[in-house]
């Protein structure tokens, strides 16, 4: 990592050493990590990328920690699938779907937290915390648990069983709190000013951990031969993974491995039970009012996103658009995407999907860009949301005659 | 009104490194605006050459966002605690 200098502050520019920062002292805008993509761009990366682990890790020059002691449980390297049936049904000749569900925990966040936990171990913490809609929580207590570090998590109280299970299984002390992601947020704030000794890797690990988003944008480029898709659609809870995706693909071009001046479309996907983001788009506003969200893609329902502004504004320059889709067509595009593609996603899935065929149905989407859309979890996680809408074809005696009386109209289709 | 402020890290070097002082106002805004006169240079860091609240500065009342209330407008309850918190990202 020879390129790692130092933090600036996203909203004034003032400089701060790469340490468990996460906020400007001045100002309270965030920190990002400032490589020497200069040097970076001296390396060999193409041959020392394709060298690598089969994780996010074969990336390390463009991740912000340093030597080879990452907590790797072997995030990223998730398969880029040509969807032909869906295109089919969505009128795009052109469509691939990154399978995200198919991480070490079941979604995107392995990547932030390995980095995260591997930045927080050089950094000396024993114990790893988090703010969680429940993927963060399954990621944070699985990475802790394979590094030997203590994990706390913090969830809202009314999540999905399996989050909550699928947490507290690796030895997380999981705290349920009486109230939404925001009230979970604000509390993680506030304890990070209390126990300075935690990584909260959401709160002041979150400089470092908000850089593995990146990682999806350069497995994307390198599984098309290092070419940059031509649009691409991410869901949209904080802002964070779409303004990273973004940088993902910048960095390519400043480091040489995609053609300079590449630009990609980025599109952005939000529930409308929790849009603030989709609003003030589809408002022409920059102002973007707080909601109490109420919907159920409870992975995406942050009705106070600290990087909507960036998110807006990263999707307005691109030429992108943001719009929002419904529970019942969350479900319909959970659905869909398992019906034709064999992929199952979260709700968050269902959300960029269904976004996805509302923006491609509006036109918004020309039917011959080479699109990438985003699916961050596994349905496994969520299958409260999808009980209603499938289940058994019959239930039958272990008879020829009781299959053929329930099953015998189906037989010839 | 008498209310209790929540200081977090980031701007606990302005008030010698006290995490929860009192000040006085009828609303946030005065009560924020009392925060700045005790504790010179509070001011700049909350809020913008406009006189609103940074974007990404949150001011919670009694552990309610002020943007689902009225704002700098929102009356303080005496014995009520206002907390500022950085707008933290990742979910």
């Amino acid at each position: 990592m020879p390129g790692l200098q130092q933090l600036r502050c996203r909203e004034c520019g003032r400089h701060y050493p790469a340490e468990a920062l996460y906020v400007c002292d001045f100002c309270f805008g965030p920190l990002e990590v400032v490589y020497d993509y200069d040097e970076i761009a001296k390396l060999d990366l193409k041959t020392r990328i394709e060298n690598g682990p089969h994780s996010i890790w074969r990336y390390s020059d463009l991740l912000p920690v340093e030597g080879t002691s990452q907590v790797d449980l072997g995030a990223g390297y998730t398969p880029l699938v040509r969807a032909e049936r869906l295109g089919a049904e969505l009128g795009l000749k052109d469509l691939w779907i990154k399978n995200d569900t198919l991480n070490p925990t079941g979604s995107f966040k392995d990547r932030v937290v390995s980095v995260a936990l591997s930045k927080a171990r050089q950094l000396g913490f024993k114990v790893a915390a988090c703010a969680s809609t429940g993927n963060l929580a399954n990621s944070v207590a699985a990475h802790a648990a394979h590094a030997g570090m203590r994990a706390v998590v913090f969830i809202p109280k009314d999540l999905e069983s399996g989050k909550i299970l699928g947490t507290a299984v690796f030895g997380a002390d999981v705290v349920a709190i009486d109230g939404n992601y925001d009230d979970v947020n604000r509390l993680c704030s506030e304890l990070t000013s209390e126990h300075p000794s935690w990584a909260f890797v959401n709160v002041n690990i979150r400089t470092y951990y908000a850089e593995g988003s990146k990682t999806l944008a350069f497995e994307v480029a390198e599984q098309l031969g290092w070419k940059a898709p031509d649009h691409v659609v991410v869901p949209i809870a904080s802002g964070s993974q779409l303004t990273k995706v973004h940088k993902g693909f910048q960095e390519l071009a400043k480091v040489g491995l995609l053609p300079e001046g590449t630009s990609v479309k980025i599109s952005g996907a939000q529930a409308t039970g929790c849009s603030p983001v989709a609003t003030a788009f589809l408002d022409k506003t920059d102002y973007i009012r707080p909601v109490k969200p109420k919907t159920i893609a409870k992975s995406l329902a942050i009705g106070n996103p600290a990087d909507g502004w960036y998110a807006l504004d990263v999707v307005q320059k691109s030429g992108g658009s943001i719009d929002a889709v419904t529970d019942q067509e969350i479900v319909d595009a959970i659905v869909l995407l398992a019906q034709t593609e064999g992929i199952f996603a979260e709700t968050a899935g269902g959300v960029t999907i269904g976004t996805l065929a509302k923006l491609a149905s509006k036109g918004l989407i020309d039917p011959n860009e080479k699109v990438v859309a985003f699916v961050t979890g596994h349905g496994l996680k969520t299958l409260e949301a999808i009980s209603g809408s499938v289940g058994v074809a019959a239930t039958i005696a272990p008879t020829l005659e009781s299959f053929a009386e329930k099953m015998g109209d189906r037989i010839e289709e | 009104m008498s209310a209790k402020v929540r200081i977090p890290t980031q701007l606990r070097t302005l008030t010698n490194g006290q995490p929860e002082v009192e000040v006085e106002g009828a609303s946030v805004g005065e009560a924020l605006k009392a925060l700045d006169s005790q504790f010179p240079g509070m001011g700049e860091r909350l809020f913008d050459e406009n006189g609103a609240l940074r974007r990404f500065v949150n001011v919670f009342l009694a552990d309610e966002d002020v943007r689902f209330l009225e704002g700098l407008e929102t009356p303080v309850q005496g014995g009520q605690t206002l907390s500022i918190v950085p707008a933290v990202a990742g979910g």
